[in-house]
């Protein structure tokens, strides 16, 4: 992708328009799942973790097509599969590319009290600074899809950076590198919101997927990584894709109004007890009075 | 009268023992645990405060030590809670002084019931930190670990954030006046909390019930 500065203004000797002089672009980045293309082969795993440069971790077989239970702090990218069977009785082979799903509103930025250890970037790509991490794992708690996962060991959170280290030297993530089916595309948002909305416009119209559709939940106000799936109405099926996922509001009262009411009443006590002193001022000491057997009272 | 450059275990001419050797380090290690605890939650709490973060060492230290520190400052509280359980026990003297608050607010001492060794809002501040503490301990031991929540009940890491964010704002409420009545409203608590003595006419002042039951005095008809 060319940077905005460098687009050509002006060419010398050239006949005819500057190319892609009055385009404009959408420089937010965006994945594009394909569920319906994805055959399972885990070749994005494996790319994720080669970049990444993990070790390939134990792997837990439980009678499924899936590498292990979970993601994990050094394994960002899992295929989830689950063996679906449709209210028609027919069996589908449901496999889905678990990993961060770059929310245009991250509840895990929101939920995070560390300066600097989570930053979005202008093209959407949501990323972890585990230099600033410390560790108190709010933004688990904030991600409605169970994305961040915490390493014991160093006190750090980890998830899936969207490669924004190959994104920022104009490179495609790794999984996309690795996709042998096309089930995987990278480019402008906008532009894979045409594809997968062409690709849902095919399903429906050429196969018996008659709910395909694009899942961009506006409830975390997009995402920079969207599914095509072949049933819309029913994302849980594919191992638990929440169907309107959002921040929890638990996050929000924390970080909203439980915020306002408690700098409010420390800022007033502060001011409270400083006016108390100006207006009536230290309890000075009495003497204690001669006849003081009865308290000095009468 | 000035205070006593070194810590005397006995009764000084003129002036009598308020606080134990005893009383006396437990108050300054709970006060400075606190403290810390203060600072460094504060930093998490609101991102104007997190330079608090890094005047302790940076984000990752204060985040590690806050959970152990606040142990100690627990334990304290316990110990506290054996030196002073008694003497904070709430009275009919003591219900009379809340309905006369005012007074006292007002440095109207004429109208305010007369107090025992704590008056009734030092008794007051004991149970809040009490409880206080304890709420925070409860919640605060998910948000040390909360790795060991399962997915499913993450919901409970997040009601317990909000319970540790309430309880600590209701302690720095009560904490805000107790520096503001130490330090400022009644001169020499200080120097009472740190060398255990004050004089004759302090305790008179601000604890003739008390002052009265120590010297052998008869206590007054109220």
């Amino acid at each position: 992708m060319s940077n905005g500065p460098l687009q050509i203004k002006a060419i010398s000797g050239h006949a005819g328009p500057v190319p892609g002089l009055d385009a404009s672009r959408d420089y937010s980045v965006a994945k594009l799942i394909d569920v319906t293309t994805c055959i399972g082969c885990k070749a994005c795993e494996v790319a994720c973790l080669e970049w990444n440069g993990y070790p390939f971790r134990e792997t837990v077989f439980d009678n499924t097509y899936q590498t292990m239970p979970d993601t994990e702090w050094n394994y960002y990218n899992l295929i989830r599969f689950n063996e679906h069977v449709d209210e028609a009785g027919n069996l589908s082979w449901l496999m889905r590319k678990d990993g961060c799903m770059h929310c245009a509103e991250p509840g895990c930025l929101l939920a995070c009290p560390a300066d600097g250890a989570i930053v979005q970037y202008a093209n959407g790509i949501v990323d972890f600074q585990q230099e600033h991490c410390i560790g108190c794992q709010y933004c688990v708690t904030g991600c409605p899809f169970n994305i961040p996962k915490f390493n014991k060991e160093t006190k750090k959170v980890f998830k899936c950076t969207l490669c924004s280290d190959r994104v920022g030297a104009g490179l495609e993530p790794a999984c996309i590198k690795a996709c042998p089916t096309g089930c995987l595309h990278f480019g402008s948002k906008d532009d894979m919101k045409d594809l997968a909305e062409t690709r849902a416009a095919q399903l429906r119209e050429h196969t018996s997927h008659k709910d395909a559709g694009v899942y961009d939940p506006p409830g975390v106000g997009g995402t920079h990584v969207m599914y095509v799936l072949h049933d819309i109405n029913h994302p849980e099926h594919y191992s638990g894709l929440p169907k309107d996922p959002h921040v929890p509001w638990m996050v929000r009262i924390w970080k909203g109004p439980m915020k306002w009411l408690g700098n409010f009443a420390m800022v007033a006590g502060i001011l409270g007890v400083a006016t108390h002193y100006i207006r009536f001022g230290p309890k000075e000491v009495e003497e204690e009075p001669e006849d003081s057997k009865t308290g000095g009272r009468k | 009268m000035s205070a006593p450059a070194a810590v005397p275990h006995t009764r000084r001419a003129g002036q009598l023992q308020r606080y134990t050797f005893a009383e006396r380090i437990m108050h300054w290690l709970t006060g400075l645990t606190y403290l810390y605890c203060l600072s460094t939650g504060l930093a998490f709490y609101s991102p104007h405060l997190f330079w608090l973060a890094y005047t302790l060492g940076g984000g990752p230290t204060s985040r590690f030590w806050h959970p152990i520190v606040a142990i100690v400052f627990v334990m304290g509280t316990i110990w506290m809670h054996f030196l002073w359980g008694r003497d904070m026990a709430i009275t009919d003297v003591d219900k009379r002084w809340f309905d006369h608050m005012q007074a006292y607010i007002t440095n109207d001492e004429d109208q305010t019931p007369l107090s025992e060794r704590f008056n009734a809002g030092q008794k007051l501040y004991y149970w809040l930190m009490i409880y206080g503490a304890l709420f925070l301990l409860v919640s605060g031991i998910f948000l040390w670990l909360p790795e060991y929540i399962p997915r499913q009940a993450a919901w409970v890491h997040g009601v317990m954030i909000l319970l540790h964010e309430a309880a600590a704002l209701v302690t720095i409420g009560g904490f805000i006046v107790h520096i503001y009545m130490s330090v400022f409203m009644v001169p020499r608590s200080m120097t009472a909390i740190t060398t255990g003595f004050v004089s004759r006419a302090w305790a008179w002042t601000h604890h003739r019930l008390w002052y009265l039951r120590v010297t052998g005095d008869a206590p007054p008809k109220q």
